[in-house]
């Protein structure tokens, strides 16, 4: 895999390098921020354990806002609030605002799925026995949901994966970068074959820890 | 002593898609202590939002709820979690943690009342035993039968020794050998723990086999209660004697009295079978042969409510009519008597 006669595997693993920091980063923040997100979006439903019905309003639209909006506009439409929050306004390090607040998003759709799954008779049960809202959200709900949302948060990993490369066209470096600028541009096809085997690579393996993970908890 | 519950015309207006559905409506109800209280009804009766009202899991549009001796009604969603944890409460469908062993399942009551991690773990070690679970602590629910994790349920209910166990179709989604199983665990429960037990159920089987008295409900209101072998020998309404009819089976129904006729000669005549405290019991075959009339069972049923029989015999009289008529006179004094020919002409 060479270019002009240089090797590129020292930037295909530089590359990667980006891509793993911009997703493990935005997974880790938009997967919290998205979990107490979508949990929030859970609990205010009618007739659920915070049921109100205002929170849910705003939050539902709020979520409902943000989410259509296609990651390659919604990335140059936050930069005052990367540049504000980073002070690079390009790089990995400016990418991971956008990716984390988009990755919020999506998660919370996917932890409130999950949740609403949940039989409505344990948290019932939990309250029976006098716990609070509080302990019935850290000790019922997500240790009873934790299967499916290890799943969910793999199936989130994936889809941030692909936003790094969407961050990657305006800038922010990693496998999708490295793929437009010395595959496309260049009109090399090994070059964009090799980064979209090195993606299916490290998706795969998010797959098996994720499903690893979940068949644990799930002791199946 | 106060009673045990205490409802004061108690509704619960639920807002439904096609306008306010009355799920209770002015009901007024004592439960005594040491009670094994029946709440028997088909669905829709309002009796689970009635349950959920004395635990104040619901609390009422209307009325008043007081449970051993504390008025619940004026209390708020933080005053009732400690009322709530001091009444024990089993489900139809169980609802245990499935991400917890059945010892974490059973100590997690004793976890929310703060108990300290070594009281709880004696405290979950008798539970098991009384309720037969002890090699069952380290397994998963899913890995239980439904009768293992009804005892479970069982054990998590009465964890922080509640005075008062609720128990919602506890045994509804168990088959019949499993289901006495759970009853014959509750009356343990109410025999040597002393704990009140409210139980609902669609079931008169497990009404007569547990309770000492009984609710009848139907569209929200409480249409007839009182002690168990009154209202089931006495039934004063039509949905009590449904109920009746489906467990026991015992009286013909019109077309089978048509069947019974046309196979047998006589008078076709279904004699009441119940007893009277007090009053001593009439030998109906001693009457017949009193009154020279010739008798023949054609249907029936006998069971026992409350440890005491209640049927009924449906005989093919042969006799004069004068003899017959005067066996009829006879039995009505002492119990009731429906004359088919009569009903028939």
């Amino acid at each position: 895999m060479n270019s002009n006669g240089v090797s590129l595997w020292p930037e295909l693993w530089q590359a990667l390098g980006e891509t793993l920091q911009m997703a493990v980063a935005a997974l880790a923040i938009g997967g919290l921020a998205g979990l107490v997100l979508g949990i929030a979006l859970y609990v205010t439903r009618a007739g659920n354990i915070l049921a109100n019905r205002p929170v849910f309003l705003v939050l539902n639209v709020l979520v409902n806002i943000v989410r259509p909006i296609p990651f390659i506009i919604f990335i140059t439409a936050v930069r005052p609030l990367t540049q504000a929050l980073t002070s690079a306004s390009y790089g990995v390090e400016a990418a991971i605002p956008a990716l984390a607040i988009m990755a919020t998003f999506a998660t919370s759709r996917i932890v409130e799925q999950n949740l609403v799954a949940l039989d409505p008779g344990v948290v019932e049960a939990a309250r029976a026995m006098g716990a609070g809202p509080l302990r019935i959200i850290v000790t019922v709900i997500v240790p009873e949901t934790l299967g499916p949302l290890i799943l969910g948060f793999t199936f989130l990993f994936v889809g941030i994966v692909d936003m790094t490369a969407v961050a990657g066209a305006i800038g922010a470096g990693g496998l999708g970068d490295f793929a437009i600028v010395y595959g496309y541009q260049r009109f090399n096809d090994v070059v964009t074959w090799t980064a979209v085997a090195v993606i299916v690579i490290m998706v795969q393996l998010a797959q098996f820890l994720g499903n690893f993970l979940a068949r644990r908890v799930l002791r199946r | 002593m106060t009673a045990m519950v205490s409802l004061r015309d108690v509704s619960k207006v639920f807002e439904g898609s096609s306008g306010p559905v009355r799920a209770v409506d002015g009901v007024t109800l004592d439960i005594e202590r040491g009670d094994v209280f029946g709440v028997i009804g088909y669905s829709g009766a309002g009796k689970s939002t009635l349950v959920r009202l004395i635990n104040a899991l619901e609390t009422p549009t209307s009325g008043q709820v007081v449970v051993d001796g504390t008025d619940l009604t004026g209390l708020k969603e933080r005053g009732l979690r400690p009322a709530r944890a001091g009444i024990g409460f089993i489900f139809q469908q169980f609802n245990l943690l499935r991400s917890r062993t059945v010892a974490a399942n059973v100590a997690y009551p004793l976890r929310v009342a703060k108990w300290p991690r070594d009281k709880r773990r004696a405290r979950v070690a008798e539970l098991l035993e009384f309720v037969g679970l002890t090699d069952k602590a380290k397994q998963y629910p899913d890995q239980l039968s439904g009768g293992q994790k009804q005892r479970v349920g069982i054990a998590r209910a009465l964890a922080t020794s509640p005075a008062l166990l609720l128990a919602d179709e506890a045994t509804s989604a168990l088959d019949p050998e499993t289901t006495k199983d759970v009853l014959d665990l509750l009356r343990r429960i109410n025999d040597e723990l002393g704990v009140t037990i409210v139980v609902i159920t669609h079931e008169m089987s497990v009404v007569s086999y547990l309770c000492n008295r009984v609710a009848v409900m139907e569209h929200g209101k409480v249409v007839e209660s009182g002690d168990v072998y009154d209202v089931f020998a006495r039934p004063q309404q039509a949905v009590t004697r449904r109920f009746i009819g489906a467990a026991l089976h015992d009286r013909p129904r019109p077309d089978i009295v048509e069947r019974l006729r046309a196979r047998h000669p006589g008078r076709i005549v279904t004699v009441a079978v119940q007893e009277v405290p007090g009053v001593p019991g009439v030998s109906i075959t001693e009457r017949l042969a009193a009154h020279g009339v010739e008798g023949t069972v054609v249907y029936g049923g006998i069971t026992e409510v409350g440890a005491r029989p209640l049927g009924s015999l449906t005989f093919a009289l042969t006799g004069t009519d004068a003899a017959v008529e005067a066996l009829l006179a006879d039995l009505r004094q002492h119990t009731e008597v429906v004359d088919h020919t009569e009903v028939a002409a």
